[in-house]
């Protein structure tokens, strides 16, 4: 069995995930990662696979290669997302259905997949990512909103059926980060959001990684089913 | 070996694994008529998940097999396929054959 932490990000490939990538490789974790094209870094302990978050099959076969490979998993980040901002009346069903799949149906993929390989160790911490934009309730974001309303469910609901396996299950609840999945929005619509936060101001990476290490922190054990919105949302 | 030896012999072995973790009052006898849940079962239903998931793993690791144990058609059953080792073991062994073909 792999001696060092072992780690499992989704949504990899850029952005937040590529972040988180190099932050836990620089805190000593093994990483897996995935999306659904290649990835175009690499590092010894960094393992891609290329993926749709929610095809079950391959999902199913990244977890038993990792568990194979390394016999254990001490934390899965739930960060793959899409976004699509739009009126309810201009939204094609083709587009909730991508967006219910990647957001809601991959992070319960992974969650379940993960629990089974943390239970063996009767240890493990699970982080999905929920957004401001549900309590915020913001016009044009109704599927994206709703779909981490979901995830706020999932995560209150898998905490409690995973304590029994002393597997936590939080989520962090990011602001706007200028990443790819908010440039598409229009300016006039991100002021308005930011003017709605406690904090007027755009998160960063970093503010997103704060909260992760507080969650999977040996000393936060007894923290479960919490969402912690950035930003004062 | 035969499919039917095989499964059988994950079967036991998980529920070898499983009795670890119980106390000693609840530990499974490993015989193929155990009564596992349902009526005169042995099994709460947090532990049958715990079986289900290490015949899961088991399947994997041992003969390379990724298959779902307690999907709709298990759930929707007369007969449950977990009310004992005998029907467990059946129900592995034709969702193999099932995939095989």
């Amino acid at each position: 069995m792999n001696q060092q932490r072992v780690m499992l990000i989704t949504g990899t490939r850029k952005g937040i995930g590529k972040y988180l990538v190099d932050y836990y490789i620089e805190k000593g974790y093994t990483i897996y990662g995935c999306s659904r094209e290649p990835a175009d870094y690499s590092y010894p302990n960094y393992h891609h696979y290329c993926l749709d978050v929610a095809d079950e099959p391959k999902v199913r076969q990244l977890f038993a290669d990792l568990l194979k490979n390394e016999g254990r998993l001490d934390v899965l980040i739930n960060n793959a997302g899409i976004a699509s901002m739009n009126h309810a009346l201009l939204t094609p069903v083709t587009t909730v259905q991508k967006i219910l799949s990647t957001n809601v149906v991959g992070s319960f993929l992974f969650s379940r997949e993960a629990a089974k390989v943390m239970m063996k160790r009767k240890s493990g911490r699970i982080v999905n990512f929920a957004t401001v934009a549900t309590p915020m309730k913001l016009a044009g974001e109704a599927i994206y909103a709703s779909s981490k309303a979901a995830i706020v469910t999932l995560t209150q609901i898998l905490a409690r059926e995973f304590s029994d396996y002393n597997v936590t299950v939080n989520a962090v609840g990011p602001t706007p980060v200028l990443t790819d999945l908010i440039r598409s929005v229009p300016q006039e619509k991100m002021d308005v959001l930011l003017r709605q936060q406690a904090i007027h101001r755009f998160g960063e990476f970093p503010d997103i990684s704060n909260v992760i290490d507080f969650f999977i922190k040996p000393e936060s054990d007894f923290v479960t089913g919490q969402i912690i919105y950035l930003g004062g949302a | 070996m035969s499919i039917e030896s095989q499964v059988d012999q994950i079967l036991l072995n998980a529920i070898h694994e499983i009795n670890e973790q119980l106390p000693p009052n609840q530990k499974m006898k490993a015989d193929k008529s155990t009564l596992l849940f349902g009526k005169d079962g042995v099994l709460d239903s947090l532990t049958l998940v715990n079986l289900i998931v290490a015949v899961e793993q088991k399947l994997q690791e041992s003969m390379n097999a990724t298959i779902t144990l307690a999907d709709e058609r298990a759930m929707s059953q007369k007969n449950s396929p977990f009310k004992s080792v005998e029907s467990f073991a059946n129900y592995i062994v034709m969702l193999l054959k099932e995939q095989s073909n």
